[in-house]
């Protein structure tokens, strides 16, 4: 809630305007019936046609101002609701892409992408509503509550008796549904995760015929979501029952008194008329109020889940410049890490390349290879040694210079549903020759020859109409298409064939002489020619070398190569077949 | 933001960039939102009678009042106080009952409203999950997502209330109008200018408003789509450092979405205190009207203040149901895109009379296959293979040579544009699609888990399986060691996107569940690419058990893993070029040869 002060607070000027003139739209309101009494009490028995027209008249001038100012106070009311909701929802956008790796892991993308729509929703209506209803209403009021002091204070003090009963319930209400509506959006997060997962995963559902399956997971988390609702619900809508309950009570404690003081001859019988008439008025405020109470409080929950991310600490600051002299270009040195603080993922890994040098990564299936280039991006920090970039300890380089130094494919890596030039400039404004160059590198050339509107072509979700192959292709070609000082690939060729990658690495190699590569690869042949190969095994290095050394020194290495390449030129395998 | 081509620029007319055009009636979406409503008419009927008790006892309130204030007007010391607490009793019974009605009412409609909403939701999801694939291919996940949670929420914050608002107007609208006939029927004609007037005002607005709240829906739709598509690629954003693109994009798109509601609302902000215009403008057209009929003696004051003060409760109601009416827009807009949704053509049913298929031999067979994803692009021209049952069918050729839509076409993802595929003599489009389908167990390129344990994502496609079939099929794919490790082993729960599992291992939990499968046909797309060479050997014991006696399609790039294939089909450009065993391609020393070789240089 202090959050979403925070961020009302610029409009503060523009709330107090659309207040004054809501004020005067109420006031101008209220108005009419005052003519139309006065009208009749006075102006009839006058007998006068043309003054009545003219009190006729009057009152469309009222009727006519109350509408202009009621709609632009209304209007006003949604336009600080858009710069709240705008302002809010994008501070959050940007937090989150700033967020680390382990952020995002911990608190879920379906539940980020949640806070991000279902939440900001909830903000734009609060903010609007309350200002709607909760202008009006208040005014209503405290006017209705002066004129009943001005009226009999003692009386009217007994219907303010009511109050402190009513802050209670308010209270109570609250403090019991704004927790129920923090559950009831973490279930919405899971209402999310459930159907992101469909989404993804609709070929593997269908394959396996889960359809029925997957309809009856959702029937749960939908059920949670409306059982959740419903639950809050029930606290919630006990609000406006209660309020009225006590101020009518009050107003019949009101008349109570009143007998007494009539009969002491302490008030006025017309007094007490005069006072239910106001009364009604101020039933009514309260329960417009207590309508509002409702989208209070799932507001004030969804701005709880929104300020738990935008407080979220900064993570993974650039610490002060660390330099040691070296002729190495990357280095790791003694590197140890775990992603969740228990059994290490990597255990003091060590290796170095100078510019322009090639490392090849293999290993088993979960041994840590992609763990090696998180952390040379610095996408999670490691736990202890060194990682430097030439000679700069990598959490000292700010991080729109580190990352500009690469060019990466990770293992399953995203393209959007956009043009194929855009997928492959990826914001950095590339030229054109560029793109086509990269392409070409890429390997990607002959298939996007091949269709109709080449670069501008647009890809569909997730680039779903591309083969697996075509993908890694441009997703390559992103990579190469800045220049990277380093460039990565995490698996990426694994859907090209032999001939393709061949070709591939043939190109890196005549035209990013200068570029130091990390390549990571279940082939052997992607990583044999590499100056460095570092063989890998459940995070712990067991073999370094070139292709000859590790083919003399490491079993591991042998046996994998012998496995995918045969012994030796016979193109005989002992591997008969997966 | 110039020269900087928008993310999605041009494929998102699809999803409804463009102001989209109505094309469900009004009428047509009330009637199926009725319909829902409909089905707990029970709980309505009585929702009904609530309302009108609680009214009718909300005027008694009022009148008790007046009655103890009259026991007090008799005057200083003159007080009936034997009356007095006799209403006053009464008035706190009264009350106390009218707050436990209308406590019951609204935990009433509340129980409506969510048993519509979960129905909607229901509705929604399983007409979703029956869809074809290629929905999925064309519709952004956010935007799917954004017509489950916030379409339908807004369908049924108003649909509910309104109903309630719109039985209490009717009401109240009835019974104020007969009392006014019964006072003057001469002041009606009044009603004859400001009633149209306001109708036709409402109709003119919501016309206006409704296409507005049509954009709303579709662009916190785009927005929702962007946001999930962008978080979801967090790491390469991260690795390329375009944060701050991203950031740029969210907030045209932010910026489209706060305006699109913002339009909406600026107009509908007008409905309400227009209509309360056209209610002022009634009662000054009455109070100058009848005191010019009380001038003329043809109506006393009395009557001329009576008449007022029911056409002030007459037009209170009316005022309401045109800020219903405005709501509502909203609710046919977002409910339009959920119709326009489940009026999407799921997969064809299933043939009438098709059969279930009891893979027995799991012959298979294409016959002079045509297809394209899009009619007018043809991929696959006229292919036809026969694989005999427990034969070994590998397909090989360049990435894009169209050896995933065969798949695709054997697992009637997709139906063709030609020719037919047969599984034991039958034509797959006279057989169920779950029974053709379950005939499959497939290992695909993408490793789709989902979050649940591990245990539960192993057993998926065979819900029967018990821990020890489970345990066996994860150490048959050598992944049970791992499992065992992790503190809380085939319990851990996997996130989506979890951290703690790498591709591979994703991968070999992706073999333990087709391991689980029992079926005869197997196909194997890409199967083991992310699993390193090592683990792969050790798991091939596993994987040949896996096809024994099965027919299997296996595509791989790892050339080595296919060549004991009883048929090797070198694909390209959508025909198979050659096709024979690995020793007799070679020996034709054709594509297969060259593409075979390549892997040595």
């Amino acid at each position: 809630m202090k959050k979403l002060l925070y961020y009302l607070k610029p409009l503060f000027p523009r709330m107090a305007g659309g207040l004054s003139i809501k004020f005067l739209g109420t006031i101008v309101d209220l108005f009419i019936p005052s003519i139309l009494a006065y009208m009749i009490d006075t102006v009839a028995p006058q007998r006068s046609i043309p003054l009545i027209l003219a009190w006729g008249g009057v009152m469309l001038v009222c009727s006519l101002l109350a509408l202009i100012f009621n709609v632009m106070a209304n209007r006003m009311a949604s336009s600080v609701a858009r710069d709240t909701t705008r302002a809010i929802r994008q501070d959050l956008y940007d937090k989150i892409t700033s967020l680390t790796c382990q952020q995002v892991d911990e608190v879920g993308i379906p539940s980020l992408i949640s806070r991000i729509t279902s939440d900001t929703y909830n903000i734009h209506s609060m903010v609007g509503m309350v200002q709607r209803i909760g202008i009006r209403a208040p005014i209503l009021l405290l006017g209705s509550i002066i004129m009943t002091l001005l009226l009999d204070a003692r009386l009217a003090l007994v219907l303010l008796a009511t109050i402190p009963f009513m802050a209670a319930v308010i209270f109570t209400i609250t403090k019991k549904g704004v927790p129920l509506y923090g559950v009831l959006q973490q279930n919405v997060d899971r209402l999310v995760r459930v159907v992101r997962e469909n989404a993804t995963g609709i070929r593997v559902i269908k394959a396996l015929s889960k359809t029925q399956y997957e309809k009856e997971r959702f029937e749960k988390v939908n059920g949670e979501v409306t059982g959740q609702e419903l639950k809050a619900g029930r606290v919630m809508s006990a609000s406006g029952p209660s309020m009225n309950l006590l101020l009518n009570l009050g107003m019949t404690t009101v008349i109570l008194t009143g007998a007494y003081l009539v009969n002491g001859g302490l008030s006025e019988p017309g007094a007490i008329l005069a006072f239910a008439n106001y009364f009604t008025i101020i039933l009514n405020a309260v329960i417009a109020i207590s309508r509002i109470f409702v989208n209070f409080s799932k507001g004030s929950a969804s701005a709880n889940r929104i300020a738990f991310v935008l407080d979220l600490p900064e993570d993974l600051q650039t610490l002060p410049p660390d330099h040691r002299d070296t002729d190495s270009h990357i280095l790791f040195e003694q590197v140890s890490f775990s992603y969740l603080g228990q059994k290490n993922n990597l255990s003091n890994i060590s290796f170095s390349l100078k510019r322009g040098e090639t490392l090849g990564i293999i290993g088993a299936t979960g041994c840590g290879k992609t763990t090696i280039v998180h952390l040379l991006m610095r996408l999670y920090d490691r736990d202890s040694g060194e990682i430097r970039i030439n000679g700069d300890d990598v959490r000292s380089i700010p991080a729109e210079k580190l990352h500009t130094l690469f060019g990466v494919v990770f293992q399953n890596d995203v393209l959007f549903a956009d043009t194929i030039a855009e997928n492959i400039s990826f914001g950095r404004q590339l030229a054109e020759d560029r793109l086509e160059d990269a392409i070409c590198r890429a390997q990607a050339g002959e298939f996007i020859d091949s269709l109709p509107d080449r670069l501008q072509h647009e890809l569909t979700i997730r680039g779903s109409n591309l083969s697996g192959g075509q993908k890694q292709r441009l997703l390559i070609a992103r990579a190469l298409a800045a220049h990277p000082e380093i460039l990565i690939l995490d698996d990426s060729s694994s859907a090209l064939d032999y001939k393709t990658d061949a070709e591939l690495r043939r190109e890196i190699r005549e035209n990013f002489a200068g570029v130091t590569s990390i390549i990571i690869a279940q082939r052997i042949s992607s990583i044999m020619y590499a100056d460095h190969i570092l063989v890998l095994d459940n995070g712990r290095c067991i073999g370094y070398g070139t292709h000859d050394e590790l083919m003399r020194d490491c079993s591991v290495y042998r046996e994998i190569s012998v496995s995918q390449m045969g012994d030796g030129a016979k193109g005989k395998t002992e591997e008969v077949l997966a | 933001m110039k020269g900087m081509p928008m993310m999605g620029g041009k494929g998102r007319g699809m999803q409804g960039g463009v102001p989209p055009k109505l094309r469900m009636k009004p009428s047509a979406i009330l009637i199926r939102l009725w319909k829902y409503l409909f089905r707990f008419k029970g709980l309505l009927l009585l929702a009904a009678l609530l309302t009108v008790s609680s009214n009718l006892l909300a005027l008694v309130g009022p009148n008790l009042s007046g009655a103890a204030i009259d026991a007090i007007s008799l005057g200083q010391g003159k007080v009936d106080f034997s009356s007095v607490f006799y209403y006053c009793g009464l008035m706190a019974l009264f009350y106390a009952l009218s707050a436990g009605l209308s406590y019951l009412l609204s935990v009433l409609m509340l129980h409506i409203s969510q048993k519509v909403t979960f129905q909607m939701r229901r509705d929604l999801f399983n007409h979703l999950a029956d869809l074809p694939v290629s929905y999925f291919d064309r519709h952004q996940t956010g935007d799917i997502l954004s017509r489950i949670s916030y379409d339908i929420d807004t369908v049924n914050t108003s649909l509910s209330n309104d109903f309630l608002q719109i039985c209490t107007s009717i009401i109240t609208v009835t019974g104020s109008f007969i009392m006014m006939a019964r006072i003057s029927p001469m002041l009606l004609p009044v009603f004859l200018v400001t009633v149209p007037i306001s109708i036709l005002l409402t109709r003119y607005r919501s016309k206006k408003v409704r296409p507005l709240f049509s954009i709303r829906s579709a662009k916190l739709g785009e927005l929702n789509g962007y946001t999930e598509e962008s978080i979801s690629g967090q790491k390469t954003i991260k690795a390329y450092h375009q944060e701050e693109t991203m950031q740029r994009r969210f907030a045209a798109r932010n910026e489209e979405a706060v305006s699109a509601y913002y339009q909406a609302e600026y107009y509908a902000a007008a409905n309400g205190p227009s209509v309360n215009f056209i209610n002022n403008l009634s009662l000054s057209l009455i109070s100058v009207l009848g005191t010019i009929f009380f001038l003329q003696g043809r109506l006393s004051l009395g009557n001329v203040s009576a008449f007022i003060l029911h056409s002030r409760k007459f037009s209170g109601p009316i005022n309401e149901l045109a800020n219903i009416y405005s709501e509502l827009q909203s609710a046919l807009a977002a409910a339009e895109r959920v119709f326009r949704t489940m009026d999407e053509e799921p997969e064809p049913a299933d043939d009438p009379d098709a059969v279930t298929l009891a893979h027995e031999k799991g012959e298979a067979e294409m016959r002079h296959v045509r297809f394209g994803y899009l009619p007018e692009k043809e991929i696959i021209h006229d292919l036809s293979l026969k694989a005999p049952g427990g034969n070994l069918t590998a397909i090989v050729g360049h990435t894009g040579a169209g050896k995933t839509t065969l798949i695709n076409l054997l697992m009637r993802f997709y139906d063709l544009q030609g020719g037919e595929i047969a599984i034991d003599g039958r034509n797959i489009r006279k057989v169920t699609r779950a029974s053709l389908r379950l005939g499959y167990a497939m290992v695909l390129q993408d490793t789709w888990l989902f979050s649940g344990t591990i245990y539960e994502n192993i057993a998926y496609g065979r819900p029967n399986a018990t821990m020890d079939d489970v345990i066996s099929a994860a150490k048959a794919a050598h992944i049970h060691e791992y499992i065992s490790a992790l503190p809380e082993g085939y319990q851990t729960v996997l996130t989506e996107d979890g951290i703690n599992i790498s591709q591979g291992q994703k991968q070999l939990l992706t073999i333990a569940r087709a391991m689980l499968l029992d079926a005869n046909m197997l196909i194997l797309d890409e199967a083991t690419s992310n699993v390193d060479t090592r683990t792969e050997i050790l798991i091939q014991g596993a994987m040949r058990k896996l096809m024994e006696g099965k027919t299997c399609f296996v595509i791989a790039h790892r050339l080595s893993t296919i060549q004991n294939a009883d048929n090797i089909l070198v694909v390209d450009d959508g025909d198979i070029v050659e096709q024979g065993r690995h020793d007799e391609l070679l020996k034709k020393n054709g594509v297969y040869a060259a593409l075979y070789y390549s892997q040595f240089q």
